[in-house]
């Protein structure tokens, strides 16, 4: 195969970046909750212990705050330190050290001194995973400076983002969707890039606007192809990093198509739909526009698939969602499920 | 041992919290001040063990470590001040501060947040093949944080170069120990955990002098981590300038043998007489300057309000 349609899936590209990054740059360290074992955190850090040395690559305690605050002195003694959460609910452990510490030490400092250190998140979804399992708080930490957020859902921004986090000066959260892990698709060898500041348009269209985060870039494709099935032309965004967000290019989307569906892969009060709106509201003030937020249901996560089904956005729902909005409410439409959408990842080009 | 220069370091400190209360009702100081008075044999008693490329993390009651560890006097008044010479820029007033010719890395306000960063420090140095030592220093009431265990844990585990300093006032706030702490035995909780622990329970900066001296040596010649112990008193109120025993929390009788044996005192009667007299001159002259510094100096600009989100 040839280096220029190299195809691989989302874990292969987070192990990759990893390598590479720490190839680079002997100052990369990583480490959590079993890195080092013979499954390596679903073979995203596999064989990275063997490679690098255990001095570099460790499990570690059961100590979430602890070890993040480790991470912090790593980092201020000039390493750049990878922690590595299996479930984003375990990073609630270390809201203290994310929070008072990583994210104000630049600023607390004067500026003499800065963190440069990842975290990377797994979020986990269905299975009977139930409540503690399943929480996706990127918003949590969106109302924080000093801290910057990707969600990368292909396989491409997940070696560009982290590749990124790890060169970055600050604290960088990465959050990681495990249902986005076997997915897989077009990846340069080599170093790879993906920054702050520029959304990812997936699908180019003009009736109305669907911007996916994380998980739900996906199901937003889904519902692309749903409502292309009734003439409506959705155009599909992943805004990729949350913090900073790359507003522009949303605007330019919504300038066109006037209207918005933001689909969290959270709950949807005060998530990143609520800033995407209101920061469009501070901008279209010129014209008329709809929107609309989804997100988790308002309730924590159930267990039973018959609850469960109902918790998350689908393509199905936010296809009826965007033709709701685009018809004014005038025809109820709920599309009928395709066989053929399981898997409709994006693919580039990129 | 250098009598003279524990004096002059554990004098300059006293007289800094002593200048600091003194201005605090001014409303020229605009931070909280923990004051250290009190405390200040434990910060000069091991600082004097170290070199200025080791590294010490702190908290909130701060002062006297800045100080001991050679941390800049102007800037630490400016930052008081809060004004732009300040060691923080403004930013980090008397909880958050720094020097980082002297390796003062960091003071916070969250209670034990810095001891596991003082460990990750030190991993970084153990990592770096460097012959740096590492001292976190907290109090009494950090020791019950979760966070404590974790790093004691982990420090041992990876018989890491660091020094923890524990400073039992007894107090956490306006509660006594005996009030938290179903075990009272602070070092035994640092053994069963693996690090080995020395009690000082005498208020004596010489006695904390050379036991800490021998710990830092044995740090430096790749001991791991080890834990001291030292029996303190906290002369004044948890924050602000003034004394607080009308509060009825404690009695004035529990801080008196402290008084009565004050470590500043006891250095100077060792002294030469004209020597210690040359010494507080000069510590006097430091101190009217550095706060003609920080009265001086400007306050930050309005542009600098969104600088230092990030790096």
């Amino acid at each position: 195969m040839s280096t220029s349609n190299r195809s691989i899936s989302y874990v292969e590209a987070i192990r990759e970046a990893t390598a590479i990054e720490m190839s680079r740059d002997s100052n990369v360290v990583l480490f959590g909750l079993d890195v080092d074992d013979p499954k390596g955190t679903f073979g995203t850090t596999k064989g990275l212990a063997e490679q690098f040395g255990a001095d570099r690559c460790f499990g570690t305690p059961l100590a979430e705050d602890g070890m993040t605050g480790v991470a912090v002195g790593m980092a201020l003694a000039g390493l750049r330190p990878i922690h590595n959460h299996y479930r984003m609910d375990f990073a609630t452990l270390a809201m203290n050290q994310l929070i008072n510490v990583a994210a104000k030490t630049h600023a607390m400092s004067g500026g003499m001194q800065n963190v440069p250190m990842v975290v990377r998140m797994l979020i986990g979804k269905s299975w009977g995973n139930g409540s503690q399992h399943t929480q996706s708080l990127y918003p949590l930490f969106m109302n924080i400076p000093g801290i910057k957020i990707c969600a990368p859902s292909t396989p491409y921004d997940a070696k560009g983002c982290l590749e990124y986090a790890i060169r970055d000066n600050n604290p960088v959260i990465m959050v990681e969707h495990r249902m986005l892990y076997y997915s897989t698709g077009h990846v340069p060898e080599g170093e790879l890039l993906v920054a702050p500041g520029k959304a990812r348009v997936l699908v180019p269209g003009t009736d109305v606007t669907l911007v996916g985060i994380s998980y739900q870039s996906v199901e937003c494709m889904r519902a692309q192809n749903y409502l292309a099935d009734i003439g409506i032309s959705a155009e599909v965004i992943d805004p990729i990093w949350l913090s900073p967000m790359d507003i522009d290019t949303i605007e330019a989307s919504v300038r066109k198509t006037k209207n918005l569906v933001v689909v969290d892969n959270a709950w949807t009060i005060c998530g990143a739909g609520s800033e995407i709106i209101a920061s469009l509201h501070e901008r279209l003030g010129d014209i008329a526009w709809r929107s609309k937020r989804l997100g988790f249901a308002t309730t924590p996560c159930p267990t039973t698939p018959s609850l469960e089904d109902h918790f998350y956005p689908t393509g199905q729902s936010i296809a009826a969602t965007a033709n709701d909005l685009v018809n004014g409410g005038a025809q109820y439409w709920y599309p009928t499920a395709k066989d053929e959408l399981k898997s409709v990842e994006f693919k580039g080009p990129f | 041992m250098n009598i003279d220069k524990l004096y002059q370091s554990i004098k300059t400190i006293r007289r800094v919290e002593e200048v600091v209360a003194k201005i605090y009702p001014t409303d020229k100081i605009k931070s909280p001040v923990h004051l250290g008075i009190g405390h200040e044999a434990v910060q000069v008693g091991v600082c004097e063990n170290l070199q200025k490329q080791d590294v010490v993390f702190g908290y909130y009651r701060s002062h006297p470590l800045y100080l001991a560890k050679g941390g800049n006097l102007n800037a630490m008044m400016a930052e008081l001040y809060g004004k732009i010479t300040g060691c923080a820029k403004g930013w980090g007033g008397s909880m958050h501060l720094v020097d980082i010719e002297h390796n003062v890395m960091s003071t916070t306000a969250i209670v034990a947040s810095s001891v596991p960063n003082a460990v990750g420090y030190a991993y970084a140095l153990k990592l770096q093949k460097s012959n740096q030592v590492v001292v976190s220093f907290f109090g009494d009431g950090a020791t019950e944080e979760g966070v404590v265990s974790e790093s004691l844990n982990f420090a041992a585990l990876k018989k890491l170069p660091i020094l923890f300093v524990c400073e039992n006032n007894e107090l956490a706030i306006h509660t006594k120990r005996t009030q938290r702490q179903a075990v009272l035995d602070i070092c035994g909780r640092a053994r069963a955990i693996g690090v080995p622990a020395t009690h000082i329970d005498e208020y004596n900066i010489e006695t904390i002098y050379n036991i800490a001296g021998d710990l830092v040596e044995k740090i430096r010649n790749g001991s791991g981590p080890q834990f001291l112990e030292i029996a303190t008193s906290r002369w004044l109120e948890h924050v602000g300038p003034g004394e607080d025993f009308k509060l009825g929390y404690r009695t004035e009788d529990e801080v008196a043998p402290y008084r009565a044996q004050d470590e500043v005192e006891r250095l100077g009667k060792q002294l030469n007489p004209a020597v210690r007299a040359q010494i507080d001159q000069e510590i006097e002259h430091k101190i009217a300057q550095a706060v003609e510094f920080a009265e001086s100096s400007e306050f930050p600009p309005q542009q600098e309000l969104l600088k230092y989100v990030y790096k």
